[in-house]
């Protein structure tokens, strides 16, 4: 009993679900479901349907190289069974897997990095702009005329102060 | 043994039907047509074809009558004599002769006329030749046609005739008339002889079958024989004779004790005596019967006597064969109404008959080719000693090998009944696995672990590699926490942030409407048929949203009312000075009033709007007003027939359609079209 991918997307096959199409060159293309596996009937490319992983790897969306990625490796010779080492391999297993997972959160904000710079900047931009939809240009004016005024001067009135007393 | 069989003898037509047959097959299996005008040869050759072929068509049937037709002398004298005897020898000597005969004068015509023919010189006389030789041809056999009559008639009583082999095992009956000998036949073998009160109910010979000890007998029973000399005998009884005298066969010479037949017991024994010369070399046997009317014991002495007589000749007959002088197989009683001692008649003369040909087939010198069949030579031992058979001393070993090595190994099968059978028990299949430790046998290994295979992972020094990996994660978690903040200073405030967001509701909401527009433009009017038809557009509305935007909207709101539509409309309100514009703020009449009222004045404002309708102005055309008058109710009149039709005017026409054609032509996919 095994896990495979799937052809079109890559996700995985769980047993009893999917179709198995063999190729009369015994190529054997597996599906998760019947929508890749029509996807694949209309000769669709996966490299270009945005929801499958060979387009997000190819566009850079998703991490591509890795060590983590060497760890599994289909083995073509059957091993004689040792409890030790199933029993490491478990474990390693689980850590590995918590490995992957961080890094593939820190390509993803690596990848997001510098948004919030781009999206302040387009809100300003925006505020300037479409500032007539909100308020009259002539409220604007008066607004700006009438701040300017409310300045309190503090030094002048302390050095009267101290004459006063002497 | 031939099997003499008279019915395949070919069947002789009569004389008329004998010509019809082969003229006709001269016609049709020679060429027919032929004309004047051909070759004088293939004239001669065509007509002397046709005489040869019916020459030779003659000449095989006859042949064919002669050659089936048996020569009495030539087939077993018992054959021959019936056949004599029955079919008076000369007749049907003569009758055969004049067959012969008729054959050789007809292949000499053919001669004759063919000779003939091969000198005509024309189509007409090649043919009258021919017409002449198939002529005399066919008188010829109706010259003979009695004799193929005749010929007929025994042909087809020969084929009737019993088919007797005189070579095989036979027991012949005789006896006086009504003795009961067909009934005695009948009762041993399956013929159905006639039995009758009245003597002479056997006219010819019957043959049955009988077995006894696994060998077919062949039964004959005879007509009954008369006491006269030979001259004297008709067909009938010479017919048994015959048979008495030819075929090598056992004989029953039957008595009836009770005189019932009508003869006595001294007639009897003087036929018997006449013709005790025929029982030679045959083994006899006389048989009393009717004992159930007249037991053999209770004869008279007379009588007694000659019984005893006729039984000293039967043993003298016995003696001769070289068989035991018993008497016990020679006089034997029976009844065939009673069924008593039938049998056993049946068995002595089979045995008796079975005895005497043995003795003569041992006699001859066939016999030594097949005296081994009869013969086992079985070696006499020559001494005392054992002799078993021998088998080598290897072989005994293996044998016992055998039988100890097949319970030493225990099969999984064995195990599995034991514990259980078939259904309970599933074998151990991981029993005979090879790993480091035995413990780890019964291990159950998962394949599957977190949307992994865990077969992929496997590596003895994975930990190795795992510890190496964590280390290398463990460094670039140090670097990144570094560079992790990344703030800006440029933030908005609070102010502009609800501003902005202010915005962005109104840019949506411009978009959503816009949409809406976009989606119902295929079915809105370009021009919409009436402004403001909710009254959206109000002072008010525009006040909110001026005020809205920051600014105070009373200034706008003044200039718009001044300038409306109801105060221009007000001519009085004018001419009496500004100072009512501030004052007169009304609202009390309704809007559609001041519409109404505003839009129509405006409009005749020039002009003055009334007149009395049936005025007429110079311009007009009419006489007087009286004109005028009638002029307009005519003019009504006429509108009003439309109006009531709803027409607008007189362009305005509606041609129905009455008889749609969807609904007036066509099949309905389901169901009948009686309706229409």
């Amino acid at each position: 009993m095994r896990l495979e991918k799937c052809w079109f997307c890559s996700s995985t096959v769980y047993p009893g679900h999917g179709i198995q199409f063999v190729r009369n060159d015994a190529k054997i293309f597996r599906f998760c479901r019947s929508k890749c596996h029509k996807n694949f009937k209309m000769k669709r490319n996966p490299r270009k349907v945005k929801w499958t992983k060979a387009y997000r790897r190819l566009h850079g969306k998703d991490m591509t190289q890795d060590s983590t990625f060497e760890f599994e490796r289909k083995r073509n010779r059957p091993e004689r069974y040792d409890r030790n080492v199933a029993e490491k391999t478990l474990i390693a297993i689980k850590k590995i897997d918590k490995i992957r997972v961080a890094r593939e959160a820190r390509h993803h904000k690596m990848r997001m990095k510098g948004k919030q710079a781009i999206e302040r900047q387009a809100a300003l931009t925006e505020l300037e702009k479409s500032i007539d939809l909100v308020k009259a240009p002539a409220s604007l004016l008066q607004e700006s005329q009438i701040t300017p005024k409310i300045k309190v001067k503090v030094a002048d009135t302390q050095p009267q102060v101290e004459h006063m007393e002497e | 043994m031939v099997q003499y069989n008279f019915k395949k003898t070919t069947v002789v037509p009569s004389g008329k039907d004998f010509i019809d047959i082969i003229l006709s097959r001269t016609q049709r299996q020679t060429p027919t047509v032929v004309h004047k005008g051909y070759a004088i040869s293939r004239l001669r050759e065509f007509y002397m074809r046709k005489v040869k072929f019916t020459q030779q068509n003659f000449h095989e049937k006859l042949s064919a009558i002669i050659d089936d037709f048996p020569r009495l002398d030539d087939i077993h004298p018992f054959y021959g004599d019936l056949l004599r005897l029955l079919y008076d020898k000369d007749h049907y000597k003569l009758a055969l002769g004049q067959v012969n005969t008729a054959r050789n004068i007809i292949g000499k015509i053919a001669k004759d006329y063919v000779r003939l023919l091969k000198y005509g010189d024309s189509l007409y006389r090649c043919k009258s030749l021919k017409v002449a030789a198939l002529g005399r041809m066919c008188t010829v056999i109706k010259g003979i046609s009695t004799s193929l009559a005749y010929l007929e008639q025994v042909r087809q009583h020969m084929a009737r005739l019993p088919s007797i082999d005189p070579n095989t095992r036979t027991l012949l009956i005789c006896g006086y008339p009504n003795v009961g000998k067909s009934s005695f036949v009948n009762k041993i073998t399956r013929a159905d002889v006639d039995v009758q009160p009245y003597a002479f109910t056997t006219k010819s010979l019957f043959v049955g079958h009988t077995d006894y000890k696994y060998l077919r007998y062949q039964v004959i029973d005879t007509p009954g024989i008369l006491d006269r000399p030979i001259e004297e005998r008709n067909i009938i009884e010479m017919c048994s004779i015959t048979a008495l005298a030819h075929i090598k066969a056992a004989v029953l010479f039957f008595l009836d004790l009770s005189g019932s037949c009508g003869y006595s017991i001294e007639q009897q024994a003087a036929l018997f005596h006449s013709i005790k010369r025929l029982f030679m070399n045959k083994p006899l046997v006389i048989v009393c019967n009717k004992i159930d009317l007249q037991p053999l014991e209770g004869l008279s002495e007379e009588d007694m006597k000659l019984v005893m007589d006729m039984k000293a000749e039967a043993i003298k007959s016995v003696i001769a064969q070289g068989g035991d002088s018993n008497d016990e197989g020679v006089l034997l009683t029976m009844s065939t109404m009673t069924d008593e001692g039938v049998i056993a008649v049946k068995n002595a003369a089979c045995e008796r008959l079975l005895n005497q040909r043995v003795e003569i087939k041992m006699k001859s010198k066939k016999i030594n080719d097949v005296l081994n069949r009869f013969h086992v030579a079985i070696p006499k031992p020559r001494d005392t000693k054992e002799r078993p058979p021998c088998i080598p001393p290897a072989i005994l070993e293996a044998r016992a090998k055998a039988n100890v090595e097949t319970e030493k190994r225990k099969l999984e099968k064995d195990l599995e009944e034991e514990n259980g059978g078939a259904g309970v028990y599933s074998a151990s299949l991981k029993k005979h696995y090879i790993l480091d430790d035995e413990e780890w046998k019964e291990d159950i290994m998962p394949e599957i672990l977190d949307g992994h295979n865990v077969y992929d992972f496997i590596d003895p020094d994975i930990l190795q590699r795992l510890e190496e990996l964590e280390r290398e994660e463990g460094f670039r978690l140090e670097t990144e926490a570094d560079d992790d903040f990344e703030m800006d200073g440029k933030e908005l405030t609070e102010e502009e942030q609800a501003l902005l967001a202010e915005i962005r509701r109104k840019k949506k909401l411009l978009i959503q409407e816009h949409r809406i527009k976009k989606s119902t433009a295929e079915s809105r009017p370009i021009v919409p048929r009436k402004f403001d038809k909710d009254n959206k557009y109000t002072t008010e509305r525009m006040g909110r949203e001026l005020s809205a935007l920051g600014m105070n909207p009373t200034s706008a709101i003044n200039r718009v009312r001044s300038r409306s539509i109801s105060r221009r409309g007000r001519k009085r309100e004018r001419s009496l000075g500004r100072e009512g514009e501030a004052m007169d703020i009304d609202n009390d009449q309704s809007n559609k009033k001041l519409r109404a009222m505003s839009r129509s004045r405006s409009a005749s404002r020039s002009r003055s709007k009334s007149r009395p309708p049936g005025e007429v102005t110079p311009g007009e055309g009419f006489k007087d007003s009286t004109q005028k008058q009638k002029a307009i109710k005519i003019a009504k009149k006429s509108v009003k027939v439309r109006n009531k039709n709803a027409r607008k005017g007189e362009a305005d026409r509606v041609i129905p359609n009455l008889k749609p054609k969807h609904l007036f032509s066509g099949k309905r996919s389901i169901g009948k079209t009686s309706r229409r």
